[in-house]
């Protein structure tokens, strides 16, 4: 019978029933210490340290600080030590701060080749989809998985649905992949993948680089999807080869790879068509990532909106915005803007960014900075000469962490600011309370930065 | 964990869609190394600012797609050390919905009329036997896997049962090529 990918995955690494085999799990200070507790309690060991990574990158000041005892914040500080110390205790190799290798955790998996077509990998962070991209089987888990994962190598799982999205055609010029996802969030709703691995397949999908792919399924968890999944091709073997962790016998480990992709005529509970040459660049407007226009729309009137639900949602939303209703996204005004997150901090994203804003100056009005995803990212931007063009036009430019994006260390909005993002949520206060956030890719945000307003990307020169 | 056979009680309505997990625990709260004491961050800006209020009852009725968004279990931690031993509502995130249900915070998939209804009788029973949900405004049946269900009505601790078929695991990984996954430890 014809299998999907996921099925394919899923049956290889089912141990029993319900019983899922993990290949990879990564571990960042947050979402962990709770679980070396209950392992330290139940006197459990790691059944697998050697599939296991860890990184500090939630907490961690980007000013430069190069060991956890730097860090000013007191909690940041002690949560970071504590990673250090349970992973020495556990045998865990860990890339902290002060690291080569420090940096995102879904950034450093594909960058050191851990990531890997045909897994099955965890973490303690819902944008583990991310690794999906490379046609893994990737996705977020809590506290109390993390220790199961940590004490057996294995989760109970229900089987997820599987759902198919088919973009036929091209992005058109300016149009990237986080505009592809944007618009697919607004598409199907928060919770429109709810349940589902979802496969990101067609030629608008091949015809993209890895981070492109990472950038569509990192954000597959913003639309409820279990886990994003994109077929493994000359693409991904290209990157994943050379890599640190890559196969010693890379050959058969591509030959292997090449059964991955869902066979012809596999079924999958839902499937959704969308023609990628119709997508626009994208900007969020309310509190959600499905809260999403073309830039060239104007900000919805709640008024118009069919279920009282949505209205009220909308209405909540704009309020929280600050924003009027049939207000064109062009006028709309950040005085921050941030490239990075695990979304969009890979040296191609900065490379997008840095061309936009070549030569020009950063608005009056904005104040923007630049976090490269990893320690490695900014070693290679910096080799382009990627940070001089962001700090002669008046970017700061800083060390790798998730920074800005849930504003866990300084890096924070203060109440009312409004920024461009190429991060993954515009959650109410997620950069900081009262943070008013924009979600757009990063020409999109480089561009903000040099008007002091959204552009089309399209027509700006 | 705890066995659940029944919750009964008053309900406290939280009448929103997506409400996602960075308004349940913002993330200043995220930095504790500890399992406990997160209820009296709960909906922190939210409870704050007065925007809305909520009483410590056992039941917490919710609306579609609660506990978006991260997949900090510091949500269901604050939740429960709030005083909430239930969630209903329309429908849940599913990181979210996994954690509650290893934590023994009992998420409870009602369909919205229904939900509404809940909310309004001000009170309620659920058990967790019978999957269904009483309260002046009838008798609503719920689903939940058998599996889960059976976990909770007897508070087992799933890596106890886990370890149970640890030769399994040994097996699953003998049979297995030895370059299938990286060795992180070798880099």
């Amino acid at each position: 019978m014809p299998q999907t990918m996921f099925d394919k995955i899923w049956s290889a690494h089912e141990v029993s029933d319900g019983l899922l085999y993990i290949d990879l799990h990564l571990v960042h200070e947050v979402t962990s210490p709770q679980a070396f507790d209950g392992l330290r309690l139940a006197g459990r060991p790691v059944r697998r340290p050697d599939r296991t990574l860890a990184t500090a990158d939630h907490n961690v000041p980007t000013d430069g600080a190069k060991a956890a005892r730097l860090i000013a914040d007191q909690l940041s500080r002690v949560q970071v030590e504590t990673l250090e110390r349970n992973c020495e205790e556990f045998g865990i190799l860990i890339y902290s701060l002060g690291s080569e290798r420090q940096g995102i955790v879904h950034v450093i998996g594909p960058e050191l080749g851990v990531t890997q077509p045909g897994m099955t990998i965890v973490c303690g962070d819902s944008h583990t989809s991310t690794h999906g991209a490379f046609g893994a089987l990737a996705f977020g888990i809590g506290t109390s998985e993390v220790e199961h994962v940590l004490a057996t190598q294995c989760l109970v799982q229900k089987r997820p649905k599987t759902m198919r999205i088919l973009y036929s055609g091209e992005l058109g010029p300016g149009v990237t992949p986080k505009d592809l996802i944007l618009a697919t969030i607004g598409r199907l709703g928060t919770g429109g993948m709810a349940g589902h691995a979802v496969e990101y397949a067609g030629p608008a999908i091949e015809a993209l680089s890895m981070p492109g792919r990472m950038t569509v399924c990192n954000m597959t968890i913003e639309a409820g999807g279990r886990a994003g999944m994109i077929a493994p091709d000359e693409t991904t073997f290209e990157w994943v080869k050379g890599r640190a962790a890559a196969p010693v016998d890379f050959d058969s480990a591509v030959e292997r790879w090449r059964g991955l992709p869902t066979d012809a005529g596999a079924s999958f509970d839902s499937k959704v068509e969308i023609d990628a040459a119709g997508i626009s660049p994208m900007v969020t407007w309310g509190t959600t990532p499905g809260m999403v226009v073309e830039v060239t729309d104007t900000v919805p009137d709640p008024a118009a909106m069919d279920s009282p639900a949505d209205r009220e949602s909308a209405e909540r939303a704009l309020t929280y915005m600050a924003l009027e209703p049939g207000t064109p996204m062009t006028e709309v005004a950040p005085e921050r803007v941030f490239i990075g997150s695990c979304t969009n901090s890979r040296v191609e994203d900065l490379r997008e960014a840095a061309a936009i804003v070549d030569g020009r100056k950063v608005a009056g009005s904005v104040r923007a900075m630049v976090v490269p995803g990893s320690h490695q990212v900014k070693l290679a931007a910096e080799a382009e000469g990627l940070h001089d063009v962001f700090r002669a036009a008046g970017f700061e430019w800083r060390e790798a962490g998730c920074s800005m994006c849930l504003g866990m260390n300084p890096d924070t909005l203060i109440e009312g600011e409004r920024c461009a993002s190429t991060s993954n949520r515009n959650f109410e206060g997620r950069q900081g309370k009262g943070g008013r956030t924009h979600l757009v890719s990063p020409k999109m945000a480089a561009a903000a930065a040099i008007e002091g307003h959204f552009v089309d990307i399209r027509e700006w020169s | 964990m705890r066995p659940i056979d029944v919750i009964e009680g008053k309900v406290s309505v939280l009448d929103r869609a997506d409400v996602d997990t960075d308004q349940i625990i913002p993330k200043q709260f995220l930095k504790r190394v500890e399992r406990t004491g997160f209820g009296e961050f709960l909906f922190y800006d939210w409870l704050r600012s007065g925007e809305i209020s909520l009483e410590p009852n056992p039941i917490l009725v919710a609306g579609r797609n609660f506990g978006c968004g991260s997949s900090r279990e510091h949500a269901p931690w604050a939740l429960e050390d709030f005083g909430f031993e239930a969630i209903v509502a329309p429908s849940f995130a599913d990181i979210f919905y996994s954690n509650c249900t290893k934590i023994g915070l009992l998420p409870v998939e009602l369909d919205e009329e229904h939900c509404r209804a809940v909310a309004e009788a001000g009170e309620a029973r659920i058990d967790v036997d019978d999957q269904t949900i009483t309260s002046a405004a009838g008798v609503f049946e719920f689903a939940i896997e058998p599996d889960v269900q059976h976990r909770l009505l007897n508070g087992l601790d799933d890596i106890g049962i886990t370890l149970e078929g640890a030769a399994a695991i040994d097996e699953f990984e003998a049979g297995r090529q030895p370059d299938a996954a990286p060795t992180t430890t070798a880099l």
